[in-house]
């Protein structure tokens, strides 16, 4: 017969601490795999935009140029999927949940200037290298028609 | 070690005529209808009936494959579960099934648009 | 003849969060025929499929549910990697397993508590939700989400459990054991649960299989069907049978679900013993997937069919899910016929609703 079952447990209760934590007063406890948020190591971002394109949800945008990388945090449903596909490795999940907020919005994250003027360097010469080849090429292909 | 059942798995065309008679078959057989769905693919629906059975694990769907003009009898009358399945078709698809024994009106699911299922992109 | 008049349920009441319409005949107190209607949150994910590829319909396949999440998404993985003939590494098999089965204890337990509270018994409900939060703990450990896992994808899982949190696994189902204990037997012999379980609602075998139930709801009925059975996953080198009752009434649906909690147990401490030791946990996949395939899979409420078509492109023609709860529809209608209005919201809940993944 299962007359008064819950009755030990019932008077346990009374000298046991609460289950629940007061959170946010007390600190939240993640546990060792939680997955949390989308966070990126902007100066290693080489801006190819594969994250854009994997996400199922269409809430990362990447600009090469201007060297940003913006995220819609409400929209994102932290899947992973960008983390996986990222061929630098510079996307990661941290733990620690989107806090709600009034308004949805972007959250854009700028290269450091460092990084950005060794780019922009970068690009140049390899313009600048461009320009040479093709110049060359042309002026081979004019000696060419020359000899001929 | 747990005993893998490897059932069989068939899928059989038949033309849109023989669906009654091949339902019946089906269910004189024992099988239960498992489930019903439409596709709509390079301006033809194809539309799948499974039966499974409970013990052998069989499974066999029959094919039918037919223009969107097309009228096809429902098969509710033998089979009085696939009202659902005959609805749902109707409503997103746009299949033309007659006679369903409990018709909905094109009113299963709430939503605004005649048949999305039917045009692409 | 009685004068007969038309009471309606829903889309909002009082047993479960869940938008299922149903207009009920009675005449008196007494069902004589039950019309559900559902539609109220189609949400067309079925039609993502044109918007996104293959990989991303993963993570779309899982928020079909809330509850069955993670067994949606492997049915839709394991439907795609049939048609593309991949084989999943045997680890990725065994994390599969013990992610599914942690899934359906904590959807049983849902459930349970879900159905004490449904006949007034509130202190059974905070009991079964009490065990159940161990067993979300331990999948936001394993998995990084709480019910939404996202650690499928086509071709195998993302994360791996290491051994320290096997450990963590084990010794929690040692603990939720004992406690399923008492649970079960006040489920089983309690007077209350009994006067309210015990007779009401009966689906014969024979209905049950003339109306195609699945699932739990079948197998109350004694019909001994599991599509387990087909060894997807790693359910092949596991040892079970599919529990069944044959009284086909409301307790033996709570029956088999309590049953299939330490079902559960059992198998997950089999799939940790018997996981292999590799560190292999996805195959690559190449190209797109041509073809199609029906994949079934047994989720907590049942049998559900996955059907997907591909021709060659990233984005598939279609997919279809079948869930159990569509299946269950007509079963439900036949088992109001015939019972008193008070023990309606009750019938409902007995076939365990998901009407969310009923209308995808």
């Amino acid at each position: 017969m299962a007359v008064l079952k819950y009755a030990s447990e019932a008077i346990l209760n009374l000298f046991r601490p609460p289950v629940t934590t007061s959170y946010p007063a007390a600190p939240i406890e993640y546990p060792d795999g939680a997955r949390g948020h989308i966070e990126i190591t902007i100066d290693e971002c080489i801006g190819c935009g594969m994250c854009v394109r994997c996400c199922p949800c269409g809430t990362l945008s990447v600009d090469r140029n201007a060297g940003t990388w913006s995220i819609n945090r409400f929209d994102c449903i932290a899947c992973g999927y960008c983390v996986e596909k990222c061929p630098k490795k510079c996307l990661h999940m941290i733990e620690g949940y989107q806090t709600p907020d009034a308004a949805k919005g972007e959250v854009t994250y700028t290269k450091s200037p460092e990084v950005l003027e060794a780019e922009r360097k970068k690009r140049e010469e390899a313009a600048a290298k461009a320009a040479a080849a093709k110049a060359a090429a042309v002026a081979k292909a004019a000696e060419k028609a020359a000899e001929n | 070690m747990a005993e893998v059942i490897h059932p069989l798995e068939v899928i059989e065309e038949i033309p849109a005529e023989g669906l009654l008679g091949k339902v019946m078959e089906k269910k004189n057989a024992g099988m239960r209808l498992s489930q019903a769905c439409a596709v709509y693919n390079e301006g033809k629906y194809e539309l799948s009936y499974s039966f499974a059975d409970d013990t052998t694990y069989e499974y066999v769907t029959l094919r039918i494959v037919i223009d969107p003009e097309t009228v096809i009898p429902s098969i509710t009358d033998i089979v009085p579960q696939a009202v659902f399945y005959e609805n749902e078709m109707k409503e997103l698809f746009g299949v033309k099934i007659e006679m369903i024994r409990l018709d909905y009106q094109n009113k299963l699911y709430r939503i605004e648009k005649e048949t999305p299922f039917k045009e692409e992109g | 003849m009685k004068k007969r008049s038309i009471i309606p349920f829903g889309p909002q009441h009082p047993v479960l969060p869940e938008p299922i319409h149903i207009d009920l005949v009675i005449e008196d107190e007494t069902v004589v025929e039950a019309i559900p209607s559902v539609g109220f949150i189609h949400r067309g994910l079925e039609k993502l499929v044109e918007k996104r590829d293959f990989n991303q319909m993963a993570y779309v396949a899982e928020r079909i549910c809330g509850i069955c999440s993670f067994q949606h998404g492997m049915g839709y993985c394991e439907a795609v990697e049939h048609i593309f003939g991949v084989e999943v590494p045997d680890r990725a098999k065994y994390l599969r397993t013990i992610w599914a089965e942690l899934g359906r204890m904590h959807s049983h337990l849902l459930w349970l508590g879900l159905l004490a509270d449904g006949f007034g018994y509130e202190n059974l409900f905070y009991q079964c939700w009490r065990v159940r939060e161990k067993v979300l703990d331990l999948q936001e450990l394993t998995s990084g989400g709480r019910l939404i896992f996202s650690v499928n994808k086509v071709g195998g899982v993302i994360r791996d459990i290491p051994a320290d949190q096997q450990r963590t696994i084990l010794s929690t189902l040692d603990e939720v054991e004992q406690e399923l204990y008492a649970i079960r037997d006040t489920f089983f012999e309690d007077y209350s649960v009994l006067s309210r379980l015990k007779g009401v609602g009966i689906i014969t075998k024979e209905q049950a299989h003339d109306l195609g139930c699945a699932g739990p709801f079948a197998r109350a009925s004694g019909i001994s069907t599991d599509m387990r059975k087909l060894g997807y996953a790693a359910y092949g080198d596991l040892d079970f049978e599919p529990i069944t009752s044959n009284d086909g009434d409301s307790f033996a649906r709570c029956y088999c679900r309590m049953q299939e909690v330490f079902q559960s147990i059992d198998l997950l401490r089999q799939a940790i013993s018997k996981m292999p030791q590799d560190n292999e946990l996805a195959v690559a996949v190449k190209g797109n997937p041509d073809g199609e395939c029906f994949m079934r899979v047994e989720q907590p409420r049942g049998e559900a069919v996955y059907y997907v078509k591909a021709n060659g492109k990233p984005n598939l023609v279609r997919m279809r899910v079948r869930t159990p709860t569509f299946a269950n529809l007509p079963g439900l209608c036949e088992m109001l016929k015939n019972t008193q209005l008070a023990d309606v919201g009750l019938l409902v809940l007995t076939i365990d609703p998901c009407v969310s993944c009923t209308e995808r």
